[in-house]
């Protein structure tokens, strides 16, 4: 849709978006162009001298047994998150969902996490799992499980995964109530009329009726595990142990600020444009019109 | 609903009670970790009732910082994040709602391009490009400054997204009214549509202002020095400097801090939080 009525200035226009435009090109594209030419160039220790070096920074990126490692990683990271995060929202959402009276209370009590920084998440998770002071820890130790997250790779998973889904609760609960909500009633009743049980009807019509929210929940789930995890992850384990939890934006920032390999970095980070352009095309294609809100 | 059992009541109580209990508890836990002294946080037994060091361990957050550690008090951390997650929310407000304005009320050659240039940022968050951002910021003389903490964050097209979709609604009579009034761009702009946007921006306000104040990663990174850093960037440095002797009970004190003021905005303005997060998603 297009407004068909309109003002004829000539330069105004211009400089209404130049504003936005100059903080686009500066901070957006001539970095982003930067990554990309970085990733075919050799910078030599002192950053003083870069020459081009063509497809090499990814051919040795893809000879490293640690990239796919955090492709590995990345991949459990998400589909556990996603998963689970998807899973529990949606049961408190239908629970909410349930004409209850105290429903509205209880979207303010499930949706304030949403609020709390991903680094802050992770620093509330290591204290109550922390193997030496953790409140937690405490029972796991009693019942002589050897719980330590600060040296064993599954546990320091176990730790990431919990509190990211903790934080990501909050915004999926309130889509699936807003997806809930906007079920119409009468379907409903017309399958309890033929019979149908709760269980079936949630199976049989909601669940189906729920899933272009589904679809649109987890796309935004994978990019956020992709991203926004960052801080919980460098909170919890700083990506360790031995690189247990060290995801592709982990490795991303570890390489580029510790081990100093910008060239290796920046070929990791045209990686993931691929893979995020790719996961915000799908969005666009197959989410956007679809979402009942 | 359509059937109604008491029993089913119960259960949907139960757990959502449940629900509210795992979000709620690690909260708690800072909180009370928050009240304690250092000796009962770190010797693993504390309790879960309140302890009654809470007006030290504060005081000494806020104003003193971490004798050990020799870190910024948070009070100065506050600020920084005040003024960096405001900026940031004021700061994509001002540049977006411009730029909606032009690609909706002006026919003028490349309007479809600036405006493509503009949507083709949504792709890419910054954590993607993050070095040569660094090196644009540091080429630009930014590093620990807040043009430094707020300028790349705001080129993002969610803003422009959202003033465009609700300009489109505006409906067509009001700008045929006021030109028939004799009104102009600017006069247009200011007397109807930045009224009647007033909820839109409030909504994208409350959106950008938590996702300014939780910057982590950029804030990180840019920040040198300890005077400048932001509090969400400050807790970690807190715990992970002299590792066991890492004062537990201010680093608490100091998420609780931190959580106050974004879980506050989203509470008190929940309407407006809750429209601005489906809009900006849409």
């Amino acid at each position: 849709m297009e407004k068909s009525v309109v003002f004829n200035n000539k330069l105004l226009p211009y400089l209404l978006l130049v504003p936005q435009l100059i903080i686009t090109v500066v901070f957006f594209y001539w970095p982003a162009s930067q990554a990309v030419l970085q990733s075919f160039k050799r910078e030599d220790a002192f950053g003083l001298t870069s020459e081009f070096v063509g497809l090499e920074n990814y051919q040795s990126l893809f000879a490293q047994p640690e990239y796919y490692k955090s492709m590995l990683t990345t991949l459990i990271f998400s589909s556990l998150v996603a998963a689970l995060s998807l899973s529990i929202a949606l049961l408190f959402a239908t629970q909410a969902d349930k004409n209850l009276k105290a429903a509205g209370t209880y979207k303010t009590l499930m949706i304030w996490p949403y609020a709390v920084a991903p680094a802050v998440a992770g620093v509330l998770w290591i204290f109550m799992f922390h193997p030496s002071l953790g409140t937690l820890a405490r029972p796991l130790r009693w019942m002589n499980f050897d719980w330590n997250p600060l040296l064993n790779g599954n546990h320091a998973m176990t730790l990431v995964v919990m509190a990211a889904v903790w934080k990501q609760i909050s915004y999926n609960f309130l889509f699936f109530l807003a997806g809930l909500q906007s079920i119409p009633k009468s379907v409903l009743e017309a399958g309890a009329i033929d019979g149908a049980g709760p269980m079936r009807r949630f199976w049989t019509i909601v669940f189906p009726l729920l899933s272009p929210t589904t679809f649109f929940l987890l796309v935004v789930n994978v990019v956020y595990v992709f991203f926004d995890t960052f801080g919980i992850i460098d909170a919890v384990t700083g990506g360790g142990p031995a690189g247990a939890t060290t995801t592709m934006v982990y490795k991303v920032y570890a390489d580029g600020r510790l081990g100093g390999d910008l060239g290796g970095s920046a070929a990791q980070s045209v990686v993931l444009m691929v893979i995020v352009i790719a996961l915000t095309a799908v969005q666009f294609k197959y989410v956007e019109r679809k979402v009942q809100y | 609903m359509v059937e109604h059992r008491p029993l089913n009541d119960i259960i949907a109580y139960a757990i959502l009670t449940l629900g509210v209990f795992i979000v709620a508890f690690p909260v708690y836990l800072a909180l009370i970790a928050s009240t304690h002294d250092a000796a009962t946080v770190v010797g693993g037994s504390m309790p879960l009732t309140p302890g009654s060091q809470a007006l030290e361990n504060y005081y000494r957050a806020i104003f003193v910082g971490g004798s050990r550690t020799s870190r910024e008090p948070v009070a100065h951390m506050l600020i920084n994040s005040f003024i960096s997650a405001i900026g940031i929310a004021v700061g994509k407000i001002f540049i977006s709602i411009l730029s909606a304005y032009a690609v909706v009320y002006f026919r003028f050659p490349f309007r479809k391009t600036a405006f493509w240039i503009i949507f083709v940022t949504l792709m890419l968050p910054v954590e993607v490009r993050i070095y040569p951002t660094y090196k644009v910021v540091a080429d630009l003389k930014m590093l620990d400054t807040y043009a430094g903490l707020i300028m790349p964050l705001i080129a993002s097209a969610t803003g422009t997204l959202l003033f465009r979709q609700f300009f489109m609604t505006v409906p067509e009579e009001l700008l045929e009214a006021s030109r028939i009034d004799g009104a102009g761009p600017f006069r247009f702009f200011w007397d109807t549509l930045l009224p009647l946007s007033v909820t839109t921006i409030a909504a994208l306000f409350v959106i950008q202002f938590i996702y300014g104040w939780n910057q982590y990663l950029w804030p990180l990174l840019i920040t040198t020095q300890d005077s400048m850093q932001t509090i969400v960037t400050g807790i970690k440095k807190m715990l992970y400097t002299t590792d066991e002797l890492a004062e537990w009970q201010l680093a608490m004190a100091t998420a609780i801090l931190a959580m106050l003021p974004p879980v506050a905005v989203v509470v008190f303005m929940q309407r407006l939080f809750v429209r601005g997060l489906v809009e900006t998603e849409k």
